[in-house]
């Protein structure tokens, strides 16, 4: 009880100065540690897999993202628009203080013992042969979602790359980065993205019957493949490749295809077949990492530039 | 094949040619885009026979898992007529863009050439998920998959202006999404489920689902862009190239807005309260009034055009509290299919506008207002297109914007709500006031340099005036295809 207090404290405390804070880098590095804090929220109400892609993509990502961001603001020119005055800033507090009085008092007014789908999902989790119900969830009683998430993906990659300059297109993208002879980096893109790969692959592997799986997998592989781009040892490859093109695009493209294989041969879209659900489901999870590291990679290495000197 | 294939062909087509675009390259996407044109409007057409012959909706257990354990596709008669909508409209916009985005055989893939095409497709596919769809939260997926496929089609031509207008749609866009996201957690924590069939029969009046409800359709109304928050509207359509502006105009604002009908007629019939319908609906009318004045006062053709789509969407919202008012009755069966013909006709006259505006702009290098004299005798044809869908969005008989008004107008005064129907006549004489002003200037003998040549895809444009108009012609029992399945008339 103590200990939840305190990661709650901790928490406002932390969010706090993420939106009062005055530079754009401060709100990033404390928005990061806000994120794993919000991790150790969802460790503690027992969602492990929740808490895995907090830490993994809410802090872990995007927390890079915004770094980017936070560096590319610092270069360009001085902000024009003038800042809210007081009044705007005053009233803007108090709508976001009356919202935040609003779902109190409703998460107050919620049933209790809280309404969940938890008793049909065990009960019915046995066909679709996975132990993790939160893979049996995403993969199987709401597959259409996850299966659309991971279009969204596709269309998010498709959307970064048509802000690219025209001269630049079918070129590398990102920044290049200037080269770690020596230091942590250098050491760190050397040493662990073979240590990563292999625990993305663990991940992924238990995620069907233990926290963890495709998306947890996906942004570890991610981070590997942009240390080595960090540390300057590896450029990414331009986007005008083939090979770069179908990785991203295999993961929905196989998910889609096994749906409409239920359709053929079970009669109803991503039915999957009695005695080889999981092996489709596992099947169609491997391509699927693969693409949405891929996916990410591209969306944190950003579109491709003209002047790639950072 | 079952029927129930059909509204998984209809969004997964699409969102798989989308996917596919990425290695098929610029050249590649664009013939599978055309390819999928036809594909896919014998679907959505399919889909509208069967519905009307079985008088019933189609309904999908996907991987035969029933609700509330699982997601079921449920396509009413609403969602086949605005199906076959989307069908014919992406279907037109993509023959029409070929010029602008086509990339010959043997010419280097350009960026724009690049995005355009799976930024079509997601949008179309986009659109029938928010109508096949049956959970709260798959709307959601669909209203994020619409967002980041219209914000970049929006910032294409690439232009500091565009871009900025490109990120203000975002930020009202992301505003939306959060809120709806807010109230779709608060509904499952209130009833457990978010199918729309199923919470209809668990949810009641209790203050979180109401909250719930108010945060959702205060989201769904920003990405709706109803006055007061149609801010991002006009200059990101206006900014956008011709093609992408038609489909954001006729398609994507829909969206929201046939999600905010199943949230408020299928899960909540009756709960909101007619007061509630009152203010959605004022909000209506001053969008028709406001953004009427403001189209009239615009230098920009353009600028014109979307303004009129901030008018347009306002009647939308006047059929809420005409059925709120009385549920169950002949007039809410008219303000439905009122409400429903103006989405559908706004749809065909507003893409057939953008197109022939983008016509005009493209010949004459400039789209100001008043310098249009003699664009009547250049391109005859656009100039017809824009006063065809002018018709049909004044709503003069026998448009298909004149049906749906006066549905609306019919039902306001069988409900004794009167404001409404003057609200309706009003709006139809501003209408006519920026679409006279149009046509008179570009009527007008002029300086007219180029020689009368056809424009590229002006047929097409035609095309979707025509249809507009034509609309009015149906009899009327071809819109009782929207009355079948109507979630406030129970499941």
């Amino acid at each position: 009880m103590i200990a939840d207090l305190l990661i709650v404290a901790a928490i406002v405390a932390l969010a706090l100065p993420v939106v009062l804070g005055r530079s754009a880098f401060t709100s990033v590095a404390l928005f990061v540690a806000y994120g794993l804090l919000l991790a150790f929220a969802w460790v503690r109400l027992d969602a492990v897999d929740v808490a895995l892609t907090e830490a993994a993509i809410g802090a872990g990502l995007s927390g890079v993202l915004l770094l980017g961001a936070a560096r590319r603001l610092a270069g360009g020119p001085p902000v024009e628009d003038a800042p809210p005055g007081k009044a705007q800033v005053a009233l803007i507090g108090v709508g976001c203080a009356g919202l935040a009085v609003a779902l109190g008092a409703a998460i107050l007014a919620l049933p209790d013992p809280a309404p969940s789908l938890a008793g049909p999902v065990m009960a019915n989790i046995a066909a679709l042969e996975v132990g993790n119900p939160v893979t049996a969830v995403l993969m199987g009683f709401r597959g259409l979602d996850t299966l659309l998430e991971a279009a969204v993906l596709v269309l998010a990659v498709v959307a970064l790359w048509a802000l690219a300059p025209d001269a630049a297109w079918g070129g590398a993208p990102g920044w290049r980065q200037p080269r770690a002879a020596d230091g942590p980096l250098a050491l760190l893109a050397r040493v662990l993205p073979p240590i990563g790969v292999v625990v993305a692959v663990h991940i992924l592997w238990v995620g069907a019957d233990a926290p963890g799986g495709k998306f947890q997998a996906a942004a570890i592989l991610t981070a590997m493949w942009l240390l080595p781009w960090m540390a300057g040892i590896a450029a990414p490859p331009p986007i005008s490749r083939a090979w770069l093109r179908i990785l991203v695009a295999a993961g929905p493209v196989a998910f889609i295809l096994a749906g409409f294989a239920g359709s053929a041969l079970q009669g109803a879209f991503l039915a999957y077949p009695q005695g080889y659900a999981k092996a489709v489901i596992i099947a169609v999870e491997v391509v699927l990492t693969a693409s949405i590291a891929v996916a990410l990679a591209l969306l944190v290495l950003g579109p491709p530039a003209e002047d790639r000197d950072a | 094949m079952s029927a129930g294939m059909l509204p998984v062909l209809a969004v997964m087509l699409p969102a798989l040619g989308m996917v596919v675009s990425l290695p098929l390259g610029a050249r590649g996407a664009e013939r599978l885009t055309l390819a999928l044109a036809p594909l896919g409007l014998a679907v959505a057409v399919a889909i509208a026979v069967v519905v009307y012959g079985d008088s019933a909706p189609i309904r999908h257990d996907l991987g035969h898992w029933a609700p509330p354990l699982g997601l079921a596709f449920r396509v009413d008669g609403l969602s086949a007529a605005m199906m076959v909508t989307a069908a014919v409209v992406i279907g037109a916009t993509a023959f029409f863009a070929r010029g602008q985005f086509g990339t010959a055989q043997g010419t280097a893939e350009t960026r724009r050439a690049f995005a355009f095409w799976p930024l079509l497709l997601a949008i179309w596919g986009a659109t029938n998920l928010t109508l096949a769809a049956n959970d709260l939260f798959t709307f959601y997926v669909a209203l994020e998959l619409l967002t980041f496929a219209a914000m970049p089609m929006v910032a294409l031509d690439g232009k500091r202006e565009t871009l900025e207008a490109a990120l203000r749609y975002l930020m009202f866009a992301l505003l939306g999404s959060v809120l709806y996201l807010l109230g779709v957690a608060l509904m499952y924590g209130a009833a457990g489920t978010l199918d729309v069939v199923v919470l209809a029969s668990r949810v009641g009046g209790s203050y979180p689902v109401l909250l719930a409800a108010a945060l959702m359709t205060a989201g769904l109304l920003a990405k709706t862009a109803l006055l007061p928050l149609h801010l991002w509207l006009p200059p990101a359509h206006a900014g956008a190239p011709a093609a992408a502006s038609a489909v954001l105009s006729a398609l994507v604002v829909k969206g929201s807005f046939v999600i905010l009908l199943r949230l408020w007629f299928g899960v909540l019939p009756g709960i909101p309260g007619p007061m509630a319908a009152q203010i959605l609906a004022g909000l209506g009318a001053a969008a028709i009034l406001l953004g009427s004045v403001a189209a009239l006062a615009q230098e920009r053709l353009k600028l014109l055009v979307a303004y009129s789509t901030v008018a347009q969407i306002g009647y939308l919202f006047l059929m809420f509290p005409l059925i709120a008012s009385m549920p169950g009755t002949e007039t809410a069966a008219k303000a439905w299919t009122g409400g429903v013909v103006q989405a559908v006709a706004h749809a065909f006259a507003k893409a057939a506008m953008f197109l022939a505006v983008g016509l005009m702009a493209a010949r004459l290098g400039h789209d100001r207002i008043r310098d249009i004299a003699g664009a009547g005798r250049a391109l005859p044809v656009p100039m017809i297109t824009f006063g065809l869908a002018g018709l049909t969005l004044m709503g003069v008989p026998p448009s298909g914007g004149f049906a749906a008004k006066w549905l609306l107008l019919a039902a306001a005064i069988e409900a004794g709500q009167w404001w409404w129907a003057l609200v309706i006549l009003c709006g139809g004489l501003l209408t006519g006031g920026y679409v006279y002003r149009v046509v008179s200037v570009g009527l007008r003998t002029g300086e007219a340099p180029q020689p009368a040549r056809g424009a590229e895809g002006q047929g097409i444009a035609l095309v979707l005036a025509i249809v507009s108009v034509l609309l009015g012609f149906l009899p009327l029992g071809a819109f009782g295809l929207v009355q079948i399945g109507r979630l406030d008339l129970g499941p």
